[in-house]
């Protein structure tokens, strides 16, 4: 497989990821949360390197999922004991952020973890990571990291299809179904923060946002079925990969920055010209309204 | 302990350094009410990532690393980016949270590519830039602090002088409408009024953790009254105080980070209000409940008394 390949399949695989759960975080409206969780991620990951002294995929995952749970159940307390819920989002990731960069300075200087990487990701040098299993090479460690954790997902997602679906769209009937909305909602949000941790080495803690976010706002605006905005979210997020890959080679700039950007141009276009939800569409159907006046 | 703090104030470098966070900290502060009471505080994280292609923009096309040219920059693309949110939400059927979390990684994005173009066309250094994103506190000079102080000041002086109006639109809007009050005018004029109180910090604190220094004194000071003239002071005591202590607090080890430091002070104080202000706050609460399930349990047992006295009694 070649050097640009490999990218490639990261980059996508990045998509497919995030495009996935990203829909139910705009269902759910916690859009907002999942931008907290990508960033206290910082603080698993340092915490991880710290207790276990070794920079290995596994122990970065347990630590930033746990952080990840713990950031949710914060906010979820402070949310409960009268805090403004979204100013209980920003004191929670600003603080435990805070505390993530303050580690670094002390411990973690001389380490590979330096903060600018943390924040912007380095999918270029991914190819280089590889994994050696008996001699072999098996390819990039972040393609393995990443597919693990896209089987993961899909699995849970799968499983609990109905469960997510019923409580994203109408909590309350799933609470009178007897569904453990709590348990979905932790569920969710421990998938969020593997997610965030697996895409981090290639797209940084903020730009995993705009993989999270723009694919599955984009798809919102292009269809009205749960089914088909998780296939349409990630078909556009392998689309914002490989388009904003080829725009960085083409300019010589960063590549998360690109795919970022692609992403927010795609959600642009949907924005503009989405059949039904789109601005233009929008127009047309009152000038319609407006020529015809209904009887 | 008393004489090494007196060593740490007489450093001229941490007198500016201190004199730029404070009146950064009471500004982020008193702005920040206004933020939290509109149920914007997420809109100056947003615009702190906003401001980051501006940052570059200016820098590409000025090719000079002036501190006013930069913010200027950084002022146009937050404006640009509150603008792409509140037209996304009026106009589609995306949501308030998705439209600011979609601006703000996508503008971030978009600095991020700028901040490695200015890189590679070797237009100049672009080191300095880099600091906004951490931001750098500890390395604010003359210059900066002078700008900083000038905007906060600027910044105060139009909150006060229009506090009764911004008060008036952040609590009853209609009815300010209906007093004839210019109220998008208003709205619009707030809003510019947080942005520029984000982007003068930037420098101090960083685009990530910006956020916190409007949130988070202002939620602390919502603990401890329901009046807004006092809310605000108080805000802004807070921010100031979290300025100082973490500026204090940096220079005691080497390569402590001045910014996430402040943060931290102010989570600090917002817990201690959370669980110790007198009335709103969370041990008041628990006392008052558990007073009142006494009084409750007293006058139950007072009742169970008078049944049994009473019980043979016909009536």
């Amino acid at each position: 497989m070649s050097y640009v390949g490999w990218i490639l399949i990261t980059g996508s695989l990045v998509g497919i990821l995030c495009g996935t759960i990203g829909c139910f975080l705009i269902l759910r409206k916690m859009a907002m949360l999942a931008d907290a969780i990508s960033h206290t991620v910082l603080l698993g990951i340092v915490a991880a390197y710290l207790i276990s002294q070794s920079m290995q995929g596994i122990y970065m995952l347990i630590g930033a999922c746990l952080v990840g749970l713990l950031t949710a159940f914060f906010i979820q307390l402070l949310d409960s004991s009268g805090v403004q819920a979204d100013a209980a989002i920003g004191v929670v990731f600003t603080f435990l952020f805070a505390v993530g960069i303050i580690l670094i300075s002390l411990y973690a200087r001389n380490v590979h973890l330096d903060v600018q990487h943390v924040l912007m990701g380095e999918i270029a040098f991914v190819p280089w990571d590889t994994w050696e299993w008996n001699g072999y090479s098996m390819g990039p460690k972040a393609v393995w990291m990443l597919g693990t954790v896209l089987i993961i997902n899909l699995i849970l997602i799968t499983l609990f299809y109905k469960e997510i679906k019923i409580s994203s769209f109408d909590p309350q009937m799933a609470i009178a179904l007897g569904i453990p909305v709590t348990f979905i909602h932790y569920l969710l949000m421990g998938m969020v923060s593997v997610t965030a941790v697996a895409s981090f080495d290639s797209v940084g803690a903020i730009l995993v946002v705009a993989m999270l976010i723009a694919p599955g706002a984009t798809a919102y605006l292009l269809t009205d079925r749960l089914s088909t905005m998780l296939i349409l979210s990630a078909v556009i997020g392998v689309l914002s990969s490989i388009l904003g890959y080829y725009a960085a080679a083409y300019w010589n700039v960063s590549i998360a920055g690109c795919m970022a950007t692609a992403a927010g141009l795609l959600f642009g276009l949907a924005f503009l010209f989405s059949p039904k939800h789109g601005l233009v569409a929008r127009m047309l159907a009152m000038r319609k309204i407006k020529i015809n006046p209904p009887a | 302990m008393w004489t090494q703090l007196v060593t740490i104030l007489s450093d001229p470098n941490t007198q500016w350094v201190l004199s730029g966070t404070i009146l950064l900290g009471i500004a982020s502060g008193v702005l920040g009410s206004f933020a939290l009471l509109r149920k914007q505080s997420l809109i100056g994280d947003a615009m702190a990532h906003a401001a980051l292609p501006g940052i570059c923009l200016a820098f590409l096309l000025t090719s000079s690393k002036s501190i006013a040219w930069l913010l200027l920059g950084a002022l146009l693309t937050s404006l640009i980016g509150s603008y792409c949110i509140q037209i996304i939400v009026r106009f589609s059927r995306i949501k308030q949270d998705t439209a600011l979390g979609l601006v703000l990684s996508v503008f971030f994005g978009i600095g991020i590519v700028l901040l490695t173009y200015i890189a590679q066309s070797g237009a100049g250094n672009q080191s300095g830039l880099n600091t906004f994103i951490f931001g750098q506190a500890a390395s604010l000079v003359g210059q900066d602090v002078r700008i900083i102080s000038g905007v906060a000041l600027v910044l105060l002086f139009i909150t006060s002088l229009l506090f009764k109006e911004f008060k008036l639109i952040t609590f009853d809007p209609e009815f300010a409408q209906g007093l004839g009050l210019p109220v998008r005018f208003l709205s619009g004029l707030l809003m510019l009024l947080i942005v520029a109180a984000v982007v003068v910090g930037l420098q101090a604190v960083g685009v990530v953790l910006m956020a916190a220094m409007l949130i988070t004194p202002a939620i602390s000071a919502r603990y401890w009254t329901d009046n807004l003239a006092k809310m605000i002071v108080i805000a802004g005591g807070i921010g100031a105080l979290s300025s100082v202590s973490g500026v204090i607090l940096s220079t005691l080890a080497k390569g402590l980070a001045t910014g996430p430091l402040i943060i931290v002070c102010a989570t600090v104080i917002f817990l201690f209000s959370l669980f110790l202000a007198p009335q709103r706050g969370l041990v008041s609460k628990l006392i008052r409940h558990y007073r009142v399930k006494q009084s409750i349990a007293k006058s139950r047992g007072q009742l169970a008394a008078g049944w049994e006295e009473h019980k043979g009694v016909e009536l």
